[in-house]
């Protein structure tokens, strides 16, 4: 391969790229080091198997692949502002529309969604922290190495052209020839490894490591819909790990099953793909349904309207999750049977998140309603979200979605649907949990004037696009002529798009302004809430709770604090904690070149590197550690530093 | 670290117990890969293209032989986990090892079985009935391999410390993931192999 194939070049706006890159590299380089924090970055980050600081670095990478997606997001709307823009070709708009929508899926809500379940979960249910703290660390470098292999392909290789959902025969080797597809399967093929073991590990935490008394009706909401969302994450991503497989060896190793030929069956892929894809639809939404739950009650002064109700739903959700794939592609002719068992299948999800919209409106429903800033959220959600499932029962009707498929009607749809379903949550959990981590809030003046810029140039970004759907505007068309009369309506959708742009800059500065200006915190309780991660400090301990709680009601922390009911009482004993280690930091790393070499095809330095990840786990199975004791003399220093006693 | 003597050495301690239970779930997502592949498989079965059917290069000899080799492992390796529970570290070593050799006889046979297809022209590249035959296949050969290398591992361990809560721990994982592959393997013959010789 010669270096003009290696390098992506002839795009002014890739040099750029290239140039950013390469520059913002160096100046972290070189900021490390004259600021001596390299051993800082290792012992307190790098090596780190704390659930609360691993949950900082996944919604830290989080916000950057939010920064790379949107940019990806105004460059297609910018294109897309008149008819006939010269601004992207139809490749480059090929390749922006794939990765942007990757990106945001898997780059971006779900490590949000990981990493906001990595600080609250442990905290939540009482414990010290996760089931396997080691495996926790290995999951979130497997992600970060996907990630970031995903992101290089841009400059490096060309980047995956055949959308997200990489339909074949499109994505095969004769249709798109150049590694983007590759980087495709083997980045996301990391990245799902480490979501997998994520799932196991917080079943097995949420199932094994609840404080004492914690019965499972006793569980706050979100570790309700975490648990569910960790069944369906292990359920269903075994189907993408060989859907990926399968189009590796169709790409790389030249087999046969979605080829046109020799028995190949293209229809296969998009079955394997949305077998996972739709289940994926639910991971990253039911989190965010527990995190409105929370706050919603939380700031309407009420415990959560319907908790059994709540889980039901959620429950029958999760199962009909697996039986709707199919109407992703009603107009790909599998008769009127398979189309009509899917239709009703997929009207039927509107009943369970029916009944959880009325529940939260009757929480609200005579509370004493706060608008903060995670609460005026959790509010705007239910209205955009049920335009979203209103529009989506449309689509759901097979014989008129052969009027709305693949439409930009659809695109609005799943826009009105993940935006305040979860990108909405992500950034309510995030400014409500933030004092939990940090010690003080975010500004609130600040964050209500983000949510309002969000709030509105969201609708008024994707409104339009409903009524351009209806028009006959396809998705991922690269451009339009004045006669269509698309001009006008996507002028507007493009304005919107960057008001919402100026929307995420002022969060962006609010966490600025914060860390710099805001009052720090004393209470430890800032909101006050209801559940247990608000009994310890903020900043929370490394062991979370010098004494485990005893749980004796849900929402014990409220009645610990209203009617004095006890909850912790037990003496402080020895700590146990687990060590911290290089291991899975040097894991990531060896998977990500494994995965570099796998996409160029480079054989020997991929066998090497796969021999090193069998060595890396030998290295693991024949290492003794059992970890540390923390002293209670320890503990009660750092509990009194914590109170603010003077020694 | 809490100890609780009353139950076998393996889920002794709070975190080894959490690591049975973890597995199992890890083996529920195992379930679904093959599960998957199986699904790949139906589907492609009888679409062979221009290449042979499964009719056309199924032998029943070797298959037999690798599943006797593979059951009477998955039974030794019962044996190993009974001989722990007991305490005798020797008849342990000894299961162990002959659970492993009859993995690699197995994994010999079944790597002489792609050699023989690939020289009657039947590759993974011929057909979709053969990608998904050696998909499928190479899956769960792949994962008796990794058995090897981990069961071997398991083994050094346990020679160096004899039963801990460590080395008893891993041995009872490594017996379970074994006797999935057993599991699979049943699937396997049964549902490739016996239907595509009738």
């Amino acid at each position: 391969m010669k270096w003009d194939e290696f390098f992506v070049t002839g795009e002014p706006m890739i040099y750029g790229a290239m140039a950013s890159i390469v520059l913002v590299s160096l100046a972290i380089l070189v900021g490390l080091t004259y600021f001596k924090k390299w051993g800082y970055l290792w012992r307190e980050w790098l090596t780190t198997v704390d659930h609360k600081k691993i949950g900082i670095m996944y919604i830290l990478s989080a916000l950057v692949m939010l920064f790379r997606g949107g940019v990806d997001a105004l460059m297609m709307r910018t294109q897309l502002a008149g008819p006939d823009m010269k601004f992207l070709d139809a490749q480059h708009y090929n390749e922006v529309f794939t990765t942007h929508g990757i990106i945001m899926i898997l780059f971006m809500a779900m490590p949000f969604i990981i990493g906001l379940m990595n600080v609250v979960i442990p905290l939540q249910i009482g414990a010290r922290d996760v089931a396997f703290p080691r495996l926790n660390a290995v999951s979130f470098w497997l992600f970060f190495s996907g990630a970031m292999l995903f992101n290089i392909s841009f400059v490096i290789g060309g980047s995956p052209d055949a959308g997200w959902t990489a339909y074949f025969p499109l994505a095969s080797l004769e249709l798109s020839p150049t590694v983007g597809n590759n980087f495709y399967s083997i980045a996301l093929q990391i990245a799902g490894i480490g979501t997998l073991m994520t799932g196991v590990n917080f079943i097995v935490t949420i199932l094994k490591m609840r404080a004492p008394g914690m019965k499972l009706m006793r569980m706050p909401m979100f570790t309700w819909s975490v648990l569910i969302t960790c069944v369906i994450i292990v359920f269903a991503f075994p189907v993408l790990t060989v859907a990926l497989a399968l189009m590796m060896f169709d790409r790389m190793f030249g087999a046969q099953f979605f080829t046109m030929a020799n028995g190949g069956m293209d229809m296969l892929w998009a079955n394997l793909f949305w077998v996972w894809g739709h289940p994926e639809v639910y991971i990253v939404v039911l989190p965010a349904f527990g995190i409105y739950s929370e706050i919603i009650s939380t700031f309407s002064r009420k415990n959560l309207y319907g908790y059994k109700s709540m889980v039901i739903s959620m429950v029958a959700i999760s199962l009909l999750s697996f039986l709707v794939w199919a109407h992703h592609f009603y107009t790909m002719g599998h008769g009127a049977m398979v189309n009509g068992f899917f239709s009703v299948t997929t009207m039927a999800i509107a009943i369970p998140t029916g009944v959880k919209i009325f529940n939260w409106l009757f929480t609200l429903h005579k509370g004493r309603i706060q608008f903060t800033t995670p609460m005026l959220y959790s509010l705007a959600f239910i209205p955009i979200f049920t335009i979203g499932g209103v529009t989506g029962v449309m689509l759901a009707m097979a014989s008129a979605d052969y009027q709305y498929h693949n439409t930009m009607f659809l695109v609005a749809h799943f826009h009105y649907v993940l935006i305040p379903g979860t990108v909405f949550a992500v950034i309510a959990g995030m400014y409500y949990w933030f004092p939990k981590l940090f010690g003080f809030r975010l500004n609130e003046r600040l964050g209500k004037l983000a949510f309002w810029l969000i709030a509105i140039c969201f609708n008024v970004t994707f409104l339009p696009l409903f009524f351009l759907g209806l028009k006959g505007m396809t998705r991922r068309m690269y451009t339009y002529s004045a006669s269509t009369g698309f001009g006008p309506l996507n002028l507007l959708a493009t304005i919107g798009s960057i008001g919402l742009a100026i929307g995420f800059a002022v969060l962006v500065y609010s966490i600025y302004w914060s860390f710099r200006y805001e009052p720090r915190d004393t209470t430890s309780d800032p909101w006050d809430a209801r559940t247990l991660e608000w009994a310890t400090h903020s900043p929370v301990p490394e062991y979370n709770f010098a004494v485990t709680p005893n749980v004796k009601s849900l929402d014990a922390f409220w009645f610990w604090k209203k009617d004095k009911q006890p909850l912790f009482e037990d003496k402080i004993e020895e700590i146990h904690m687990p060590n911290n280690n290089g291991q899975p930091f040097v894991l990531g790393v060896i998977f990500f070149f494994f995965g570099f070499f796998m996409i160029f095809s480079w054989w020997t330095p991929a066998i090497i590197s796969g021999i090193a990840i069998v060595v890396m786990l030998a290295v693991r199975s024949f290492e003794r550690d059992h970890g540390r004791h923390i002293s209670v003399k320890e503990i009660n220093k750092t509990e009194q530093q914590l109170r603010g006693d003077k020694a | 670290m809490k100890i609780d003597k009353t139950l076998p050495l393996e889920y002794q301690t709070e975190e080894n117990s959490n690591r049975i239970f973890g597995f199992w779930i890890f083996l529920g997502a195992e379930i679904v890969l093959f599960s998957t592949l199986f699904a790949v498989y139906f589907t492609l079965w009888t679409r062979s293209g221009t290449g042979p059917s499964a009719a056309e290069i199924f032998q029943i000899k070797p298959v037999l032989l690798e599943t006797f080799l593979l059951l009477t492992s998955s039974f030794t390796c019962g044996l190993a986990i009974h001989a722990m529970r007991l305490g005798m570290k020797k008849p342990f070593m000894t299961f162990m090892a002959i659970t492993l050799l009859l993995g690699l006889g197995f994994l010999g046979i079944e790597i002489y079985e792609f050699v023989t297809y690939v020289h009657e022209g039947a590759t993974l590249q011929t057909s979709a009935f053969l990608s998904s035959l050696f998909v499928l296949l190479g899956t769960h050969g792949a994962h008796v391999t990794m058995g090897l290398l981990w069961g071997s591992g398991i083994m050094i361990q346990t020679q160096r410390e004899g039963f801990t809560h460590d080395t008893a721990n891993k041995s009872f994982i490594f017996s379970l993931y074994w006797h999935f592959l057993d599991v699979v393997w049943i699937f396997i013959f049964s549902f490739v192999y016996l239907k595509g010789l009738m």
